[in-house]
């Protein structure tokens, strides 16, 4: 295997002082000037902050990576330092091949120049020859699907159609790193989708990815590894879905948990609104992690306020490659086909053990009157849980250590008859 | 590990149709040390960026301006009158015998193209910092391509002085093929002084203030709207040091016969190319700390 990238105890330092009043304004002469006078040459009590300490990886040529970890964790120095916009402190970092670096999509548009003169333009910044650019053009234009405003500047672009215009220039960069930040957050959810898939393309062909998210649905997606950063530092390394396990075990607050302490901003309408959504272990704790040979149970509380009508609270899971694994009614048989008086109440569903497939699981909690069919709230994501087959032989990958597919992971009976040879 | 999934499209190595060549050289990222490690490699495989980035400046600035391209021609024409009717008529300035308007007109283009070019590769980097935060190329191709869009104004004025030199019936002198030398002068002048501000700009943000007061001193030490034999004895030396005297006097001569230049030119020469190198120097020196501090 060939190396792609080789980075050795990288390190980055900034002066916090220097950060401060670069946010207050700009450092100028005159102050310099003044400051040396005053024989203060030491700048004041400038406190170091390592951005990145001692960060050290290799990736393969062909390798998928996502960079996790929280903000300020130093994901986006670690992109500036590869892509060279900022230079390290300590350390050293190899890299085998052309790199492109996309920290932000339509970098050096202008918007007086019209769709055809920005892709020549920003092609060039993100290094692009202009042979190449030649070749691509009309590629870039119909994955933008700008083709009738080419010859239009692009001030007069919606934010939507600059927004594609940018990402399908970079997407047909062709370097044999790339480095990517966030760019996916933009668009709307059609072309994310499109930019995804360009994306693992890119993979797919040799390439290498680096690609920083905070969206652990596309991480899991795309990358067959994850690098998880906390204060500078590498916390994790390894298949991507351990460690996106690691990094949501230890993220700020629990995604196991949802609360809406007030009635104002939280999902509802006038028959019902929700208030808290929670998952819970086999030990009835709030966990978001879950061993998959146990149960688990989610529950949602919900306050109706006008009474009278059939309720069905319902919650539906998605992986982490966005399907839907099932739906599920509660089916209490005392509520069911009762009309609900106003109150609190709290619908809780037990998954079984040996069900769920290894992964992130993100959990939509909805409630629907029945008749007329009035959808009160139905919160997308509104928990999430990780699935961990612990490998210890009695689940339903047996003694098999590699990877599994399926929604779904069920520990069935099998049963084998058996004949010698004659 | 292995693996049960069925064969999807696996991770195939197509090679990269772009550069071979690359995979041998690895891109090398550590703090540099030392004060001239200039990444000469870098700059070649841009090259094109910096067309695209002149194309860019030149293309915008006719596309913004309502007036478009007449601008480059308005602007001098105006300081033109101006001059002529202060310098030429009320302190009659005297240019033995030459009109008063061509005299100076063969100063003020290298003049203004200068300025112009100073003042906007001094703000280059700045106006810039969207891009400079977000991608890597040599940060040098910033105000290279400032001072290089200047060129095409420059060619355009050009086109006023023509039409004055046919309107005094005034012909150039065989010294004419060198007026490319000293364009160059100029440029090489306007490149170093644009490369110590854009750099001392990006760390500084007061200094653009002083920009135009700058420039404005410059104007009156460089023999624009007098000539240059005001000068005199040692002093001749000291103004020699400024390499827009050169650059002025060898306009004025190649153009419309004034006195050649004397050996002076190599003081002007010498200056010039320092302030080139000491700006590309100061320039490389603080380039690794922009994407920081702009």
């Amino acid at each position: 295997m060939q190396y792609a990238i080789r980075a050795r105890d990288l390190a980055k330092q900034y002066q916090i002082g220097a950060i401060k009043q670069r946010n207050a304004g700009y450092v100028t002469l005159r102050d310099a000037i003044v400051e040396r006078l005053r024989g203060r040459r030491d700048k004041p009590a400038a406190t170091e902050l390592w951005a990145l300490n001692g960060v050290s990886f290799d990736v393969q040529q062909g390798e998928v990576v996502g960079i996790i970890g929280r903000n300020g964790a130093g994901k986006s120095t670690l992109l500036k330092v590869l892509s060279r916009i900022t230079e390290p402190t300590r350390g050293r970092a190899e890299l085998y091949g052309r790199v492109a670096s996309l920290l932000e999509v339509g970098t050096g548009f202008h918007p007086e120049l019209t769709g055809r003169e920005n892709i020549y333009l920003n092609g060039a910044i993100l290094g692009m020859r202009k042979r190449e650019i030649d070749r691509n053009f009309d590629a870039i234009v119909d994955f933008a699907e700008v083709a009738q405003f080419i010859d239009t500047p692009v001030k007069f672009y919606s934010s939507g159609m600059y927004v594609r215009l940018a990402f399908a220039v970079a997407a047909h960069l062709e370097p044999e790193i790339l480095i990517v930040d966030e760019v996916l957050a933009v668009g709307d959810a059609r072309f994310q989708k499109k930019c995804l898939n360009k994306m693992q393309d890119v993979g797919q062909q040799g390439r290498t990815v680096l690609f920083v998210s905070h969206s652990m649905q596309s991480i899991l997606r795309m990358c067959q590894r994850a690098i998880l950063l906390n204060q500078g530092t590498v916390v994790a390394d390894g298949p991507a879905q351990q460690v996106v396990g690691v990094y949501l075990g230890k993220g700020a607050h629990s995604i196991a948990e949802r609360v809406w302490p007030e009635r104002a901003g939280a999902p509802g309408k006038e028959v019902a609104y929700l208030r808290a959504v929670r998952v819970r272990d086999a030990d009835g704790d709030i966990s978001d992690t879950i061993d998959i040979r146990s149960p688990v149970t989610i529950e949602m509380e919900f306050t109706v306020t006008l009474g009278g009508y059939v309720l069905l609270p319902h919650f539906r899971l998605y992986n982490e490659d966005n399907v839907a694994v099932f739906t599920t009614l509660d089916l209490d048989p005392e509520w069911r086909r009762r009309p609900r008086p106003p109150g609190k109440y709290c619908a809780r569903v037990t998954i079984p053990g040996n069900f769920l497939a290894e992964g992130s699981l993100y959990v939509e909690a909805a409630l629907t009157t029945l008749d007329p069919p009035v959808k009160q709230f139905a919160e997308r994501d509104a928990v999430a849980f990780q699935v961990i087959d612990s490998l210890e032989g009695d689940t339903a990958r047996g003694d098999w250590a590699g990877s599994l597919s399926g929604v779904v992971r069920p520990v069935l009976p099998w049963t084998t008859t058996y004949e010698p040879l004659a | 590990m292995a693996t049960l999934e069925p064969p999807s499209t696996s991770i195939t190595s197509t090679p990269s149709s772009t550069s071979p060549e690359m995979s041998l050289t690895p891109i090398i990222i550590e703090p540099r040390k030392g004060w001239w490690q200039f990444n000469w490699r870098d700059l070649w495989v841009y090259r094109e960026l910096l067309f695209f980035l002149v194309w860019r400046d030149v293309k915008v600035r006719y596309k913004q301006t309502l007036l478009g391209a007449s601008w480059a021609i308005i602007q001098p024409v105006l300081q033109l009158v101006v001059f002529t009717i202060i310098f030429g008529r009320l302190a009659g300035v005297n240019t033995n015998g030459i009109p008063y308007p061509l005299f100076n007109l063969a100063g003020l283009l290298p003049w203004q193209f200068f300025a112009n070019t100073v003042g906007q590769a001094a703000n280059s980097l700045v106006g810039s910092a969207n891009i400079v935060r977000k991608v890597y190329f040599p940060r040098l191709a910033i105000p290279t391509a400032s001072v290089l869009a200047g060129v095409v104004d420059f060619g355009l004025s050009f086109l006023i002085l023509l039409a004055l030199m046919v309107w005094y019936q005034w012909p150039p002198t065989p010294a004419v093929f060198l007026l490319p030398i000293f364009l160059a002068l100029a440029m090489i002048t306007a490149l170093g002084v644009g490369y110590w501000l854009s750099a001392i700009n990006a760390r500084y943000r007061d200094v653009r203030h002083a920009t135009p007061f700058l420039v404005q001193l410059w104007l009156f030490a460089t023999p624009v709207v007098y000539p240059s034999n005001l000068i005199e004895g040692y002093w001749q030396l000291l103004y020699a040091l400024n390499p827009m005297v050169g650059v002025v006097e060898g306009f004025r001569w190649a153009l419309i016969g004034t006195q050649p230049p004397s050996m002076l030119l190599l003081v002007s020469v010498t200056t010039a190319i320092t302030i080139f190198f000491t700006g590309l120097l100061y320039f490389q020196s603080v380039e690794r700390k922009f994407a920081d501090v702009i």
